[in-house]
């Protein structure tokens, strides 16, 4: 009887859990997984001092964020690439207006490899880079790297290349970069989030790159830089269009977008890949929160402007801690305007 | 019996039996149905656009939104075949050993540790696959299959360690235990007088094994064979940690390729475009046409083998 009481009670507790959550406004998003962490962070601390308000974001990759977002079926999406103009036409042609980008913090994609022997970073120049992708530079020892690594004993091994086999927005920043430092790279394989690509082995995630590249001598591969970070897996440098070579780290991959930050198109739909700037790493991006530009409903329209009123000033200070580039200032002050854009 | 009214029937409680039943067996059917219906309207776009093209080309390029599912489809059916022939003796065999031949204490002791290993999730046995046996196929098996017989195009390299052969192992000693399980069953329901027959008339242990028990319960072992088949093709997740994920069709069992399920759990969270997604789908649907033809075919195997009498009593 006791323990049907207490059933009885902890049922009604649940009931009023969830009925208080039902009280509190609910706004639906999906997308990109990259940025899971910090999302997850922000809605949970959003919620906490705006305890009407709760955000509800799943993890389904940008794909299925941007479909989501133009079928409706979610209040925002979320992806790591910006949509392509078709799918920005999508969009408007079944809303009747259009969709906002609103960077939120950066990611980086970073070189990592396996050579028997060789401890420190090596120097990878784009030709290096896009040669070793393209499968036309072979060997470990070939001009094209050895030429940046003086002192470096290289061995004369057939250099293994490992991509990504799941669709990923690393693999979309990795691929947007080659492009532009490469036109055989632009016109033969192009920037997706999967390609077809020439040569090499997939892994599935981060997880499954490196595993690859941990088994396999003389390989090479990319990572997201958060996942090459927080577990201690060395990456070489690249070579930025300045002429330097950058480590990356949060500094220089926000370093990227504030030398991009002065041609930042009005959508915000801009590749950093390349970027200008002396420190700024190359191999970096912007992830976007997806926003409708009209949103019937006054309650989450408030709302929605309001969580990104408060992302791009408090929120960022969540961003250093778990790994991820905050924004630079330039472009805050830029996306603080664009918010008024949503009605 | 039939002279009974419905509602005396109603009334024993049979008849609400068989309608609940019936409802259970139809819910079967009208899934499968269910399920062709969205793959097929699904991957309206990329039937349209490619037809019977799909089948045959070897590209895959969401940039050029150009898709075949030929080198998928090799893929998948090269691994489920590898994994056949190395489980399908060694399945079959075991089986033999646990029904006939051990003494029945060791046989359930094996036995639960085969059932044991029949509920181990996929992802374990691609970390096996992973930490083990890429290593060993790298550094110990390739080599050693090389050098000897490397002329041959089965043989040649070079070896990443993943790959076809790599994916048929570990898929094998996925499917391994439903062979042993379902067969040992079969064979320990062979009656008693079939084997006391055969003793009698002077054959000798193994003689009655092999020559009259076996056959009695082959058609049952062949349902195990297609089980395991049915597991095989359309494993996803530790194909996918050991295949190396790269559409190819090579006939050396070293070059890495890929399957049709694997590339649908890879690619399909981030597919955009409707092209992209519904060529995804598609190859869902050849999947499906897969395991239907070769279930068909299964099921033809089994009728003409039980008509030749096998010893299943008719």
């Amino acid at each position: 009887m006791k323990r049907l009481a207490v059933l009885a009670v902890g049922i009604l507790a649940l009931g009023a859990m969830v009925w208080a959550g039902q009280n509190a406004l609910l706004i639906n998003g999906a997308g990109a997984s990259f940025p899971n962490p910090i999302y997850s962070k922000w809605f949970d601390e959003y919620h906490k001092k705006n305890a009407s308000i709760q955000f509800n974001y799943q993890s389904v990759g940008s794909g299925a964020g941007i479909k989501q977002a133009t079928d409706g079926t979610v209040d925002f999406g979320a992806s790591d690439g910006p949509m392509n103009d078709e799918q920005l036409k999508g969009f408007q042609d079944k809303h009747g207006s259009a969709i906002l980008h609103f960077p939120t913090v950066l990611g980086a994609a970073v070189p990592t490899y396996n050579i028997p022997g060789i401890t420190g970073a090596l120097n990878f120049t784009p030709d290096a880079l896009a040669g070793i992708f393209l499968g036309k530079v072979t060997k470990w020892n070939d001009p094209a790297i050895a030429g940046a690594n003086k002192g470096v004993n290289l061995p004369a091994q057939d250099i293994i290349v490992i991509h990504r086999s799941d669709g990923s927005g690393t693999t979309y920043i990795w691929t947007d970069y080659l492009s532009k430092i490469s036109d055989e790279w632009k016109s033969k394989v192009g920037k997706n989030t999967s390609v077809n690509w020439p040569v090499g082995l997939g892994g599935k995630g981060n997880e499954g790159v490196t595993g690859l590249i941990k088994q396999t001598p003389n390989s090479i591969g990319y990572v997201e830089l958060i996942y090459a970070i927080q577990n201690t897996i060395p990456y070489g440098t690249v070579k930025n269009s300045g002429g330097n070579f950058i480590k990356a780290d949060l500094a220089s991959v926000s370093a990227a977008a504030a030398g991009a930050a002065k041609d930042m198109p009005e959508d915000f739909r801009v590749s950093i890949t390349n970027a200008p700037g002396k420190t700024a790493y190359p191999v970096s991006s912007f992830t976007w929160l997806l926003v409708p530009a009209k949103i019937q409903d006054t309650a989450k329209r408030d709302a929605i402007k309001g969580f990104l009123t408060w992302m791009l000033a408090d929120g960022q200070n969540y961003a250093e801690g778990l790994y991820y580039a905050k924004l630079p200032k330039e472009v805050i002050e830029k996306e603080k305007k664009a918010i008024n854009n949503i009605q | 019996m039939g002279s009974r009214s419905f509602l005396s029937r109603l009334r024993d409680g049979d008849e609400i039996a068989r309608l609940i039943t019936m409802v259970f067996a139809a819910t079967v059917v009208l899934i499968t149905l269910l399920l062709v219906y969205e793959l097929w309207t699904d991957s309206s776009l990329a039937r349209a656009k490619f037809g019977f093209h799909f089948f045959v080309t070897r590209v895959w390029d969401p940039n050029i939104d150009q898709y075949g599912a030929l080198p998928f489809m090799y893929g998948t059916l090269v691994t489920s075949v590898l994994a056949l022939l190395i489980a399908v003796p060694l399945g079959i065999g075991a089986a033999i050993f646990l029904a006939e031949l051990a003494p029945p204490r060791i046989s359930d002791t094996l036995q639960f540790f085969i059932d044991l290993l029949a509920a181990v999730p996929s992802v374990i046995y691609g970390l096996l696959g992973v930490f083990i046996i890429v290593p060993l196929m790298r550094t110990v098996i390739f080599p050693g299959l090389n050098k000897p017989l490397g002329f041959m195009p089965f043989f040649k390299g070079p070896s990443y360690g993943v790959g076809f052969l790599t994916a048929g192992i570990v898929l094998a000693i996925m499917v391994i235990p439903y062979i042993i399980s379902v067969s040992r069953e079969v064979l320990l329901s062979v009656p008693r007088d079939q084997r006391e027959a055969a003793l009698a008339l002077g054959s000798t242990r193994w003689e009655s094994t092999w020559k009259v028990v076996v056959p009695f319960a082959k058609t049952g072992i062949l349902g195990s064979i297609f089980l395991a088949l049915a597991r095989a093709l359309g494993e996803t997740m530790a194909v996918t940690m050991v295949i190396g994920n790269v559409p190819t069709i090579s006939a050396s069992l070293f070059s890495p390729g890929d399957s049709i399920a694997s590339v649908i759990a890879n690619q399909f969270t981030e597919a955009t475009g409707a092209l992209y997604t519904q060529s995804l789908i598609a190859l869902g649907l050849v999947l499906f046409l897969m395991t239907f033809v070769l279930n068909g075919l299964a099921r033809i195997l089994i009728v003409v083998t039980t008509q030749k009498g096998s010893g299943v009593p008719t």
